[in-house]
């Protein structure tokens, strides 16, 4: 029964390294300017869900969490002026990824601490399943 | 006195702790889903008060509270007797200090707080458990 203490947060541990991926992958691609279909890169973003566990404490159901899928943001492409460019529009421009770093950095920092709220909570719900069966000894 | 009855005094003696145990295991799962699902949009923290919930699971002034128990009726005539349990966790929502856009009333320091709080308690717990059944231990050993 207390073993999905471990399910809930290992459920979040998950979750925070596909939003983790994710961020790299937006990251590494900042600057792609053709992906696999020849359009520039789209960002990618997580989205979270609760997933309830089968215990059922009254109607409040607890849980982890789960990424239910992954949307390519609709921002429009980062211009960039250079007529020289073989990738270049009519009008001169370069369609560049509509990534933004300073954001998918802020995301990727707010990931990794998540992910050590939840690396936390399973030692310290380690030990306590440790000390628990410590009673009568 | 016969061994049915000293190991009901024995069982009555742990049962509170043995209720408090369980109930700080609960509420380990409960913080654990808060701290999950930080970044889960629309969640709400949830949380129940522990003092009510060990008030509801011994019963009133310390007494024990039965557990559900229903009698087997092997007779038309018996009367049927059953002991209800009845809702011991009053699960309620966390009121944020701040509320955030996404409808997430997760607050991370009050998450922590209170997970690290219940996990000194249940030592605590456990700590005085085994002070027990060492005591108990030492009345059962001869000489």
């Amino acid at each position: 029964m207390s073993l999905s203490i471990f399910q809930i947060a290992g459920s979040a541990l998950t979750a925070q390294s596909q939003r983790m991926n994710v961020a790299a992958s937006n990251i590494a691609n900042a600057d792609s300017v053709a992906g696999p279909d020849g359009k520039p890169y789209k960002a990618r973003q997580v989205t979270f869900q609760m997933q309830p566990l089968g215990t059922n404490f009254h109607s409040h159901p607890i849980g982890g969490v789960g990424v239910t899928r992954i949307s390519e943001s609709q921002a429009p492409d980062r211009l960039v002026f250079d007529p020289k460019n073989p990738a270049a529009d009519a009008q001169g421009y370069v369609h560049m990824p509509n990534v933004d770093v300073v954001a998918e950095n802020v995301n990727m920092i707010s990931a990794s601490r998540s992910y050590q709220a939840n690396v936390e909570v399973i030692n310290a719900a380690k030990s306590m399943m440790a000390r628990t069966l410590t009673i009568g000894q | 006195m016969d061994l049915y009855l000293y190991m009901d005094a024995l069982s009555a003696d742990l049962h509170f702790f043995q209720q408090a145990i369980g109930l700080h295991e609960q509420r380990a799962q409960v913080l654990s889903t808060n701290i999950a699902n930080a970044d889960t949009p629309n969640y709400k923290a949830r949380d129940f008060s522990f003092e009510t919930a060990l008030k509801n699971a011994v019963g009133k002034s310390g007494s024990l509270r039965l557990p559900d128990t229903s009698l087997d009726l092997t007779s038309k005539r018996h009367i049927a007797a059953t002991a209800q349990n009845f809702n011991i966790l009053q699960m309620k929502y966390r009121v944020p200090f701040q509320a955030s856009v996404d409808g997430n009333t997760v607050e991370m320091d009050v998450e922590r707080t209170a997970f690290a709080d219940n996990t000194v308690r249940q030592q605590a717990a456990i700590t005085m458990i085994n002070g027990r059944i060492r005591a108990m231990t030492t009345a059962l050993t001869p000489n």
